[in-house]
């Protein structure tokens, strides 16, 4: 007997009870839609985390002042004294993956601008940074080296301060206080969002000549980072290595001692960042998994009380020369129908669920191709799997019993 | 009732034995935890092609299991049974699966048919296990419905036939492969008297024309209209005898009042 025989005798058998085919349907229509509507939530969050990654600049590396214990204390990142502007220096003129670096010292200052104030991280940089970061300007621009050489009283501000001080004021060329100092805003950052990596408000930053936040607000000569961007991403683990050796010799730490210092490298960080995302994307779809099982049972119970139902048929089929493995495949068949019509629809549901959480959650949603012949695939072997059992039960039924059945 | 001029419906097959079924000292036994149940207790007969065979007995007679191991359903316990040469009693279930589908026509009691598939559909059925395309089989399943009359009947339900003519149907449905014979399991006992005699008639042409057939029936008055009669008591066979003056469905017709009020 053909395929196609078989599974025209399948949609019939399945047609003589609709409702109850649909509702066994359901659970693996549920089931798939689950799966690709998860799965589509998980690839999208990766995209989002990958996007935010090579945004921010995958060769890029970020040097930070070291840990420092301190009579037992461990004071944290940033608390050592030892990075200097001139290793910065010696990182531009040494290692030769590294393509640009820009200073960092932080502090942190009440801003305030006519009757608004606003609490803000301060850091204080040359103007290199912005194009480290692929940081582009909304409005003004970065201040110049000069301003860096003289100690200018002059600030960037990120969209968050913007938001927080300005409104709808424009801000290029306004004077605000840091510290009770005043600074003329010279440009707007463009908005970079949440940071996937760190999680943290990118935008809500002011960015000041670093000599000028050095001299005249913090009064300390050390650096808390330094921003290094690498030839290549290839070329950041190189960097990395190089940096390391090199801060290791002029910090004269021995070996087998610790670094005062600390270099991350965002291409470990986006790798991190996109790990944590596919473990996420496995975590989703292995909880609608069970609902795709759930379904599955379902089929298997309906194919069990339709074998017991069709006993006499199975009987008739016998007695005119059908062989165990024709009934077996015809019930096989059965199950594996159920499911792909099931899994056909699940498919529409799981789109159309990714499609309302995009709209309404404004989550990120990337429906993939993958999941879909993966959820075929599945709904099929769970036809198989779930159908393998009543349709061998079917096969094992003696004839005259079958034909005896009432 | 269409003229039955398809040979092509009888016994095919290469080798032309005039012994269809030869079985030589079967038994069957059950075996329920401590007892076992003797449904056979030693039958022969030898049945050849062309004949029409009615197997008699009460309930209990040992009739049916008789009739299961002749159509390849079950085996028997002991002895051997021998169909156009072939010894059944040595095949795999696939195999007997197959001799079934080839060379048995089984008709019920109970004409099972598939509900919700036409008429056509359930004749084609027995088609669809055999080497046959589709066109072939469906071609072959409208001769056979034309045959037993049913030629104008064949998109119709078995909800929208009678009993008779579901019972055609079925008979249609065993004789699509061209068997080497027709095994009948109590045709006429879901039927009345008429509609019995019009069943008989059906059988006694398919025999005329050279089908084998093999009726089970406790009823003298079916059996009656056989060539043969083999009357089973207790597993045994009791008596095998001829039908003497056996009537004419066709002729006993005429005198039967119709049904219609």
């Amino acid at each position: 007997m053909d395929l196609m025989q078989i599974i025209r005798i399948a949609m019939r058998a399945l047609a003589r009870n609709k409702l109850r085919s649909s509702l066994t349907m359901l659970g693996i229509i549920i089931g798939v839609g689950a799966v690709i509507a998860m799965v589509s939530v998980g690839q999208g969050a990766q995209k989002q985390a990958e996007d935010q990654i090579a945004a921010m600049g995958s060769n890029m590396l970020f040097v930070s002042a070291g840990t420092v214990t301190r009579g037992g204390t461990r004071m944290g990142y940033g608390a050592t004294k030892t990075l200097l502007y001139e290793d910065m220096q010696a990182i531009l003129r040494e290692c030769a993956a590294v393509k640009a670096a820009a200073p960092g010292s932080q502090s942190s200052a009440q801003v305030v601008f006519e009757n608004d104030n606003w609490a803000t991280q301060i850091n204080g940089t040359e103007p290199q940074y912005f194009d480290i970061r692929t940081w582009p300007f909304a409005e003004g621009s970065s201040f110049s080296k000069d301003d860096v050489a003289m100690a200018a009283n002059v600030a960037v501000i990120g969209e968050t301060v913007r938001k927080n001080l300005f409104g709808a004021t424009d801000p290029v060329g306004q004077t605000i206080r840091i510290s009770n100092l005043p600074f003329r805003v010279v440009g707007v950052l463009m908005p970079k969002g949440t940071s996937a990596a760190m999680g943290q408000d990118q935008d809500d930053i002011i960015l000041v000549p670093i000599t000028t936040l050095q001299k005249k607000i913090t009064g300390q000569n050390w650096l808390r980072w330094i921003m290094v961007s690498a030839t290549s991403r290839d070329a950041s683990y190189t960097a990395q290595q190089q940096i390391t050796a090199l801060l290791r010799d002029r910090h004269r730490i021995r070996p087998g001692q610790d670094d005062d210092f600390f270099v991350r490298n965002l291409a470990d960080m986006a790798d991190l960042a996109d790990q944590q995302a596919r473990l996420f994307t496995i975590l989703l779809a292995s909880i609608a998994s069970i609902s795709l099982l759930v379904g599955g049972i379902g089929i298997m119970n309906i194919m069990l009380v339709s074998v017991t139902e069709r006993t006499r048929e199975i009987g008739i089929c016998m007695a005119i020369g059908a062989t165990e493995g024709d009934v077996q495949q015809q019930f096989l068949i059965e199950a594996v129908v159920l499911s792909l019509l099931g899994g056909a629809v699940g498919i529409l549901l799981g789109m159309t669920t990714s499609y309302l959480i995009t709209q309404t959650l404004g989550w990120p949603v990337l429906v993939s191709p993958t999941a879909i012949v993966t959820a075929v695939v599945f709904s099929m072997a769970v036809g198989i799997f779930f159908g393998f059992y009543p349709a061998r039960k079917a096969a094992r039924l003696d004839p005259i019993e079958a034909l005896r059945y009432e | 009732m269409a003229t039955i001029s398809q040979p092509a419906l009888r016994a095919t097959g290469g080798t032309d034995y005039s012994v269809i079924i030869q079985v030589e000292d079967i038994h069957k036994y059950y075996d329920l935890g401590e007892t076992r149940v003797h449904a056979l207790r030693g039958a022969s007969v030898q049945i050849e092609r062309g004949e029409f065979v009615a197997i008699m007995g009460s309930s209990g007679s040992g009739k049916s299991t008789f009739m299961n191991i002749l159509g390849c359903l079950d085996k028997p316990s002991a002895g051997r049974y021998l169909l156009e040469g072939i010894a059944v009693s040595e095949l795999s279930k696939k195999e007997l699966a197959t001799i079934r589908n080839r060379k048995i026509g089984f008709v019920f009691q109970g004409f099972n048919l598939l509900s919700r598939t036409t008429a056509l559909e359930n004749v084609e059925l027995p088609t669809l296990y055999a080497q046959v395309t589709k066109e072939e089989g469906q071609k072959r399943a409208r001769e056979a419905l034309q045959l037993v009359g049913l030629g104008d009947r064949i998109m119709h339900y078995p909800s929208q036939l009678s009993g008779g003519q579901q019972q055609r149907v079925a008979i249609a449905r065993a004789l699509v492969n061209r068997p080497s014979i027709l095994l009948a399991d109590e045709p006429t006992g879901n039927l009345d008297s008429r509609t019995s005699v019009e069943i008989l008639e059906v059988f006694q042409k398919l025999n005329d024309d050279g089908l084998t057939i093999v009726l089970v029936t406790h009823e003298p008055d079916i059996a009656q209209f056989s060539k043969r009669s083999i009357q089973f008591r207790d597993g045994k066979i009791r008596r095998d005898e001829p039908i003497q003056s056996r009537p004419l469905a066709s002729e006993v017709l005429k005198n039967m009042p119709t049904l219609e009020d």
